[in-house]
């Protein structure tokens, strides 16, 4: 089948406009009429759930959290990006447009990352009208701060707590809907499959995580906005209980996965310290606009380092590597992630690393500090200000600026990044891959809709920072709740679905079995230990840098993890309890199936481009050398068990260039 | 404060020992953790004891956790049921009252952030749900935080509608206005407030929300009325009234200052007398 983009003809920049104005409007009377399932609470579905409620559809909204208030959103941390131009540095939403899709690595479609940068400025307006305290400048307008991958101040910010304050927002007017009676809330209720009436979606299978109880709920669509897949890594930066099993379950009713190998390795974490570990944190990439990122340049120094008998600090200005700002002297310490990330890994590999595992470099705010501190002291007229105050000023803005962060570096090290430059390394963060959607981000499946990171639509092959708030939020608030009126006007004569129809049983009666399988292994290991053996597995042949090889073992052997999940896991308790650890084993048993797809598109894709690297495919400096004639395209999979099944969608550039990206 | 400060409820214990053995990591500390097990939200609940052998200062609390329940469930047994997610002290999830502290003895903190450093080999340390009348127990150490949302519900946003807003920098607002509503703003709504009082009010997580929004020009306009419909739901909801004791502000992981409940109150009063402000 050749999918269809349905992208709109016409004018890059007023195709939007133009399609909105000319799109099929669904009546207020039969608006109340049509029943829509929002699917996750985060940015992209608590943001599309309130917006569909204030247009007047009925909506249920549905979150395996406690609160819509819990979804991973929340954690984002650096910013948000607008094309507002409020810093009059020459921005606009044709340079955001332009720096997304070669951030991207020219591996996403035009049309969605114009509309994309087009409505970034409405976000900002919505998210102020709802009090989202963003940070101000003494004038008490709103501040900017620069993002690696671009050169102007578009971001903004709250503090360290930018993802938490849009979700709030959100959140917000979302319960304003729900006290309204416009939507209907399901916390605590997990969406296990999607339910498919002649070939549209009509509804969802949830279980009751309170109760264990399986329930059928049916509407006229059906809209995913349940994140990435990152913890198919095990250890990641995303919360806990992330997980695939939404997306999965689409995919495994026809729904096709893009690109699950476009995964994105964010380069300023917290290292490992221990085997025990169960989760990663990040530490902003707003840091990287004032910390400079550095090893030392002798191995020797390294190796002291590693065994405690060195500090960073005593380090001499000679005897560091300041490798981004060597290497990519236009970008510095701002090239984009999966840049950044490489170059930390290639470091490391070559025996610089910082920690004692061999895996960290640092990123330093001594200059920071010393530069702050000097014009803090020249504003209040401290001409000669001694080194101790300026490091006192210039700590203090540090401190007003990043401060959180710090203190979160400091709760999870013991260290003190004040004084002793932070050690960081590349941690999976992100996932650009995701449900394959058309212009209206409608999956392959019709009825079937999916929002933020779980589609795949915008950031090709590498996101840029603080672009997944606004994507989010771009199709949470302002895409969806028209686009979706695209099917919904088709439907305005449908009846009420039946939730006791028979695609409805059927598939209630496939969850209780697929469940009833898990409960009867009884076997001897942990579902965690199986998550974790999945991680490695992951992470070493699917991770910063791949093979052919590589990969072809590591789908071998995940296969083989998956038969033994199915032989020795064990999980305890009963089905019809409340019972985490069920919880946990059916989103691994989805990993383990996404593990392998990811594997084959990795090993299908032969070219480097954004966070994909193929060992194969580099220049002879190490850069990614990526393949426009032959890879220019979209890899959706068609899921099947013995060979996934791809489906090509041709990328067309009619207004960028394809160049090889360069932030030298 | 007492550990089983709430809404009055006895909650009696009965206890019971498993020898737990860790084995990984280099410095090990030696813990006994009497830990709160209660299979449903009917079921009388009990302490059980388990001692760990093995648990590295570099380990997160809730990692020490992850370990005792790996352990278990190679045992064959029924893990600790406890709640978690983001576990960088974010998303407000993670809610256990450790020692008779909510979150723990380290100051603006929350559990999942919370490292094994500070404690020392030979510690016993007693792990506890929220106490709360309107907080009922789920399983063990999970409890239901649904009236957090209700209050919410209840007048705890601006009522515009996607697409109804001016510019966003249409109306300046001063940056330490702007700095105060943030402060009160990162309210994670974990609960321990609650926890805390010995009243059992969440007047500070009421406050919290209330306060952010009055301050902003954009959430001034219906302020007393938010105030007037959340503190009528809060009450609702079967939590206590608030006395000025403060302890939440001294628990509370976001540090959130009780200065807000000050606030709270002015709104309060002039939703009730209908005053024009
Ligand atoms: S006020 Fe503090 S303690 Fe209470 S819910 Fe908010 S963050 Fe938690
Ligand atoms: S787990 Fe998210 S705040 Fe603790």
């Amino acid at each position: 089948m050749a999918l269809q983009s349905n992208v709109p003809a016409g004018e890059l920049s007023e195709k939007w406009t133009q399609y909105r104005s000319s799109m099929p409007l669904v009546a207020p009377n039969n608006k109340r009429q049509l029943e829509v399932i929002v699917v996750g609470t985060g940015l992209a579905g608590g943001a599309a759930a309130a917006t569909l409620g204030e247009l007047g559809y009925k909506v249920k909204v549905f979150t395996f959290h406690d609160s819509p208030r819990r979804a991973h959103s929340i954690a984002a941390q650096g910013g948000i990006n607008a094309a507002k131009n409020y810093q009059n540095d020459g921005d606009s939403v044709y340079r955001l447009f332009y720096d997304t899709i070669k951030g991207g690595d020219y591996r996403s479609r035009e049309a969605n990352v114009h509309r994309l940068a087009e409505v970034s400025t409405n976000i900002i307006d919505q998210a102020v009208a709802q009090g989202v305290p963003f940070a101000r400048e003494y004038g008490g307008l709103l501040a900017n701060r620069s993002f690696g991958g671009v050169q102007v101040s578009r971001t903004f910010y709250a503090r360290g707590q930018t993802g938490q304050q849009l979700l709030l927002g959100a959140y917000q007017s979302l319960s304003r809907q729900i006290s309204l009676g416009n939507v209907q809330l399901f916390n605590r209720h997990e969406m296990v499959d999607v339910v498919i009436q002649d070939g549209k979606a009509r509804g969802i299978i949830a279980r009751n995580l309170l109760t264990g109880k399986i329930e059928r709920h049916a509407a006229h669509a059906v809209v995913l906005g349940t994140g990435g897949y990152g913890n198919v890594f095990y250890l990641s930066t995303n919360a806990m209980n992330c997980n695939v099993s939404a997306a999965w379950n689409a995919v495994k009713r026809g729904a096709y996965m893009a690109n699950p190998c476009f995964t994105q390795i964010h380069p300023t974490c917290i290292p490992v310290s221990g085997e025990y570990q169960s989760k990663l944190t990040l530490m902003s990439e707003s840091l990287r606009n004032d910390g400079r990122v550095w090893a030392p340049k002798s191995k020797e120094d390294a190796r002291l380092i590693r065994e405690g008998k060195k500090t960073g600090r005593e380090l001499r200005e000679e005897e560091r590597d300041y490798f981004l700002e060597r290497r990519y002297p236009a970008f510095g310490n701002l090239v984009p992630r999966d840049v950044a990330s490489r170059a930390a890994k290639v470091v490391c590999d070559e025996g610089h690393g910082v920690s004692p595992t061999g895996l960290a470099v640092y990123l330093d705010f001594a200059d920071a500090i010393q530069r702050y501190g000097k014009s803090r002291a020249s504003t209040l007229n401290e001409h000669n200000a001694s080194e101790a105050r300026i490091r006192e000023l210039g700590t203090a803005v540090v401190a007003e600026k990043y401060g959180n962060l710090f203190e979160m570096y400091e709760k999870i090290t013991g260290e003190n990044p004040y004084v002793m430059p932070m050690k960081i390394y590349p941690a999976v963060h992100y996932t650009m891959g995701g449900l394959w959607v058309d212009y209206n981000l409608q999956t392959n499946i019709p009825g079937l809709f999916a929002t933020g990171e779980a589609n795949f639509s915008d950031h090709g092959a590498n996101r840029l920072g603080a672009s997944a708030l606004m994507q989010g939020l771009a199709d949470g608030y302002f895409v969806l709740p028209y686009t979706i009126g695209t099917f919904l006007a088709n439907e305005i004569r449908t009846p009420k679905i039946d939730p006791n129809g028979s695609a409805f049983l059927e598939a209630e009666a496939q969850v209780n079995e697929r469940i009833s399988r898990l409960m009867s292994i009884q076997g001897n290991q942990s579902v965690e230990s199986f998550h974790r053996r999945l991680g490695h597995y992951v992470w070493d042949y699917c991770g910063m840098s791949r093979s052919a090889e590589g990969l072809a073992k590591g789908r071998q052997l995940i296969r083989e993890l998956r038969d033994e999940f199915y032989r020795d896991v064990f999980v305890p308790g009963r089905a019809d309890e409340y019972n985490p650890e069920l919880e946990k084993a059916m989103r691994v048993a989805d990993f383990l199936e996404l593990g392998e797809l990811m594997m084959v598109d990795a090993n299908n894709r032969e070219e480097s481009c954004g966070g994909h690297f193929r060992e194969e495919y580099q220049t002879e400096d190490g850069e990614a050398l990526r393949r426009d004639d032959e890879f220019a395209y979209v890899a959706a999979w068609e899921w099947n068990d013995t060979e996934p099944i791809l489906h090509k969608e041709e990328l067309v550039f009619e207004n960028v260039e394809l160049k090889t990206r360069s932030y030298k | 404060m007492g550990a089983a400060a709430g809404a009055g409820k006895v909650f009696e214990s009965q206890e019971r020992s498993t020898k737990i053995i860790v084995t990984m990591g280099s410095e090990n500390m030696k813990l006994t953790l009497k830990i709160w097990r209660q299979n449903n939200t009917n079921a009388k609940g009990r302490f059980e004891t388990y001692t760990l052998d093995t648990v590295n200062e570099h380990m997160s609390f809730l990692e020490m956790l992850d370990v005792l329940n790996e352990q278990i469930i190679s045992s064959k047994g029924e893990p600790v049921a406890f709640e978690h997610d983001c576990r960088e002290g974010i998303c407000g999830t993670c809610s256990l009252m450790i020692n008779g502290y909510p979150h723990g003895p380290q100051q603006g903190t929350t559990t999942c952030q919370l490292h094994m450093r500070h404690f020392k080999s030979g510690d016993t340390i007693t792990i506890e749900p929220w106490r709360s009348a309107a907080f009922p127990v789920v399983k063990d150490l999970v409890v239901n935080r649904d009236a957090f949302d209700r209050i919410i519900q209840a007048g705890g946003y601006v009522s515009v509608n996607t697409g109804q807003a001016q510019d966003g920098n249409a109306i300046a607002v001063e940056k330490e206005i702007a700095n105060t509503a943030m402060d009160a703003a990162t309210c994670i709504g974990c609960g321990a407030c609650v926890a805390a009082c010995p009243n059992a009010s969440a007047m500070l997580f009421t406050a919290a929300k209330v306060s952010h929004l009055a301050l902003l020009p954009q959430g001034e306009v219906e302020s007393p009325q938010r105030a007037q419909r959340m503190i009528e739901q809060h009450d609702a909801e079967g939590f206590g009234r608030c006395t000025n004791i403060t302890a939440c502000e001294a628990e509370c992981p976001k540090e959130i200052s009780v200065e807000h409940i000050a606030r709270l109150n002015r709104e309060y009063l002039a939703a009730s007398i209908g005053a024009v402000r």
